[in-house]
């Protein structure tokens, strides 16, 4: 529940951060760190409008899109305290669930008709579906690694004390920081600040959703920061005391806002083609990191 | 040779323009485009002679400096062979005669209107059912972007053909923002009011039209702008053209997502539109341009105060375009993206700075120099590939280049402003005026009657030769890719729709 609790906290301003770094990158003061929030709120005050070409499964979709992050975030742990489920390959049911709700998202684009939306629905799947093996065969190396298969026991029997778990770590930290910015469809692989519907990727998909739907799937993105932030954060404070945990925990949160802000100020986004190409690499990189614990292990 | 051959500016009796059957126009036209790439057609367009339709084809020699005129004498309903058949660059000019009069031309790739105005000779034929070109396949999509778009800039119609995320065909079609601007220039009998329809032809070339429309008008009165108003304009047109050229490139940066070169190449772009704001009083400076004078005489305060802004403008405008350049991931955006070839460039007629980021030299500058340009021998810049990347590139050079002439120019202002009367125009006279906007060759085309007003006036855009440009670089690019290709030509919609 702590878990649960601390990720719907750190949602309240992640992208704040990310705003407001990427602002005073550029030379400018930014709005305050929960704006994003705020706009959130107006949204979810407002009614929906629904073209008239779309269905039922258009109007459901948001809905369900964010339910899934919810669920989602109810197997994230918190270093040695479960979350608010907790069981034997409960990364698997995490991954899926997740599927679950970036699948109606993308039927839900594909019911209004729009060939935009058709093509970001098209993208949005080809990117995700790449992204998966990296995420499994993370997930997998830090299975071998501890000799357990659930979130809990994965992150509380982890240790950072040799030569070989810093390495490890620091791939981890650099997969999980890039599948998150993969999944939010941010730079380098989207740009959600374009306003060139042929470039985008997620927001082209989410053209047609207005109000309530509209402020769903925006907390979503922010939520799904926040729980990949809070996956990163369990990586390191698997045994710490819960006071220093916590502070730990808004720290490492934090930490990696700054990084998808400074990401998104120097760099120009990848060429789409590009794309596929780099969430390959991360998979080999995760092969990479698989090879390395099954030399120590044998 | 039946041409009548006349430099920039240059004023001709109309009745000294040859007048040929459409034949011999037809095989003049061919046997001098044939094989050299420095005769390009700067306007081809009709003017109503009592029933009939006067055909004036106005071609520049870059090599020789002149401008070859030569016409003939058709009736509406002809159909007459196509020059586009074997010159594409024609294509769009035998289009917009065809709109105007109805005149038919046999061979044309496709022969539809260029606008659906109101004064169009078939009115059946309506922008909602414009014939685009279709498929009917089961594996292509097709993508139609606009009119109404998604940014705050201007009406046009995009109709992609597309194999999953590559583009196979684009057509653009516009003429949304035809507002008959040259029909207006008669209406309008006062010179302010002509003046100012110049400016507002495209609003981000405001200096360049209305100096087009200047050098006609004093060109008809006979008027020779003193030395200090040459300069005076000059720098004004290099100050246009560095400021949109900067803002570009923040546009560039915007459309690959890069946050730095956004803000700081906006940030650049602003204290230049300023400059003009505090010498003109319009940061576009709309009212500089004025036939026969100036209403804000440039003074020494005013080159102390540009000293000042190039000197904070130029090394942060360097540092960050070196920057941008040497970016790997800009460079794997802009790189190979949107090749348009030379020898395509020079095919389809492109002109300005896109055609010389495909290493063909289109520089009215120095081709056919008018006002100061005319004592300056300038050399244009030239980049080899004719990508993204060429047409980001020579905007930077070419900012570079302009600071240089800019400084020239400020630094031998004498600040004397005796104003000389401009006179009446000539009747029954013809003026090409040739000037090159920051995007390239602006051409305006007057006739007067027998009293010296206005009987006829012709306006072309850049953007008209350059819009099938960008339909030609992005084939076999990413449908995402489009975006960046088109900000690299920044091309105007209302001033190829006049």
């Amino acid at each position: 529940m702590l878990s649960f609790a601390l990720i719907f906290a750190v949602s309240l301003f992640f992208s704040g951060i990310v705003v407001k770094v990427k602002s005073i990158a550029s030379g400018r003061k930014g709005p305050g760190v929960f704006q994003p929030i705020c706009d959130i709120w107006r949204l979810l005050r407002k009614g929906a409008v629904y073209s008239r070409t779309s269905s039922i499964v258009f109007q459901i979709a948001p809905s369900i899109y964010f339910a899934s992050i919810l669920a989602a975030m109810a197997a994230v742990p918190f270093g040695s305290q479960g979350g608010i489920v907790s069981f034997s390959c409960d990364f698997v049911f995490f991954a899926y669930v997740l599927a679950l709700g970036k699948f109606f998202c993308i039927i839900g684009a594909l019911d209004t008709g729009s060939s935009f939306e058709g093509m970001g629905a098209s993208r949005e799947a080809l990117f995700s579906m790449l992204a998966e093996p990296a995420f499994f065969i993370l997930m997998g190396t830090l299975g071998l690694l501890t000799g357990h298969t659930s979130f809990l026991q994965i992150f509380s029997s982890l240790h950072i004390d040799t030569n070989l778990s810093y390495i490890l770590v620091t791939i981890a930290c650099f997969l999980l920081i890039m599948i998150c910015m993969i999944e939010n469809s941010r730079m380098p692989v989207d740009d959600p600040k374009t306003h060139l519907e042929l470039t985008m990727i997620h927001e082209v998909m989410i053209l047609d959703n207005s109000g309530f739907d509209l402020g769903l799937i925006l907390h979503a993105t922010n939520l799904k920061f926040a729980m990949y932030g809070a996956l990163i954060a369990d990586l390191f404070i698997g045994n710490l005391p819960a006071n220093i945990a916590i502070a730990a925990f808004f720290g490492i949160q934090i930490a990696v806002a700054i990084i998808a802000g400074i990401i998104e100020s120097f760099m120009a986004r990848f060429r789409m083609s590009h794309n596929s190409q780099f969430i390959l690499v991360l998979s080999s990189l995760a092969l990479l990191m698989l090879l390395g614990v099954m030399l120590i292990n044998n | 040779m039946s041409f009548i051959s006349v430099k920039n500016n240059q004023r001709i009796k109309f009745a000294e323009i040859p007048v040929l059957s459409y034949n011999e126009l037809y095989n003049l036209i061919i046997s001098e485009l044939k094989d050299d790439a420095n005769v390009h057609c700067v306007n081809y367009y009709g003017v109503p002679k009592g029933d009939k339709i006067q055909l004036i084809c106005c071609l520049a020699n870059d090599a020789k400096h002149i401008i070859n005129i030569v016409s003939a004498i058709v009736s509406k309903n002809d159909t007459l062979q196509s020059v586009s058949a074997t010159h594409l660059s024609f294509q769009l000019f035998e289009r917009e005669i065809h709109e105007n009069f109805g005149i038919g031309f046999d061979g044309h790739p496709w022969l539809k209107p260029v606008r659906y105005p109101h004064s169009a000779a078939d009115k059946s034929q309506k922008i909602q059912n414009y014939p685009f070109y279709s498929i009917d396949s089961e594996e292509l999509h097709e993508v139609g972007v606009g009119p109404i778009h998604a940014g705050i800039i201007e009406p046009g119609h995009f109709r992609f053909i597309c194999n999953g995320e590559q583009i196979l065909h684009l057509e653009i079609q516009l003429g949304y923002q035809h507002r008959g601007v040259e029909n207006l220039f008669l209406l309008k009998k006062k010179l302010l009011q002509r003046a100012t329809l110049a400016e507002n032809i495209a609003g981000d070339t405001a200096i360049g039209h209305s100096l087009a429309f200047a050098d006609a008008w004093e060109s008809l009165c006979g008027f020779q702008p003193s030395k200090q108003l040459q300069l005076e304009r000059a720098l004004a047109l290099e100050q246009e053209r560095i400021a949109i050229h900067t803002g570009d490139l923040s546009g560039i940066c915007t459309d690959i997502a890069y946050q730095l070169g956004n803000s700081v190449f906006g940030r650049l772009r602003t204290p230049l539109i300023n400059y003009f704001q505090r010498w003109t009083g319009n940061r576009f400076a709309k009212g500089l341009i004025r036939p026969g004078k100036t209403n804000f005489p440039f003074t020494a305060d005013l080159r102390d105060q540009w000293f000042d802004v190039i000197q904070a403008y130029k090394p942060d405008f360097i540092e960050m375009a070196e920057q941008m350049f040497d970016l790997p991931s800009v460079l794997s955006r802009i790189e190979r993206t949107g090749i348009v070839e030379p020898q395509t460039a020079l095919q389809i007629g492109m002109v300005g700075m896109a055609a010389r980021a495909s290493n063909l030299n289109r520089d009215v500058r120095a081709s056919h120099p008018f006002g100061y340009y005319q004592i300056l021998d300038y050399q244009p810049v030239m980049e080899p590939v004719g990508d993204v990347y060429c047409r980001a590139r020579i905007r930077y050079d070419e900012v570079l280049r302009s600071v240089d002439i800019m400084s020239n120019i400020v630094n031998i202002m004498q600040f004397d402003n005796q104003q000389v009367k401009l006179g009446n125009p000539s009747p029954d006279s013809f003026v090409v005026s040739l000037v090159e906007g920051w995007r390239g060759e602006i051409c305006h085309c007057a006739i007067t009657d027998s009293n010296g007003d206005l009987k006829h006036y012709k306006v072309k855009d850049p953007s008209f030769h350059n819009w099938l440009g960008l339909a030609l670089a992005v084939r076999n690019n990413e449908i995402s890719d489009f975006p960046i290709c088109n900000k690299s030509f920044d091309l105007s919609y209302s001033g190829h729709d006049l």
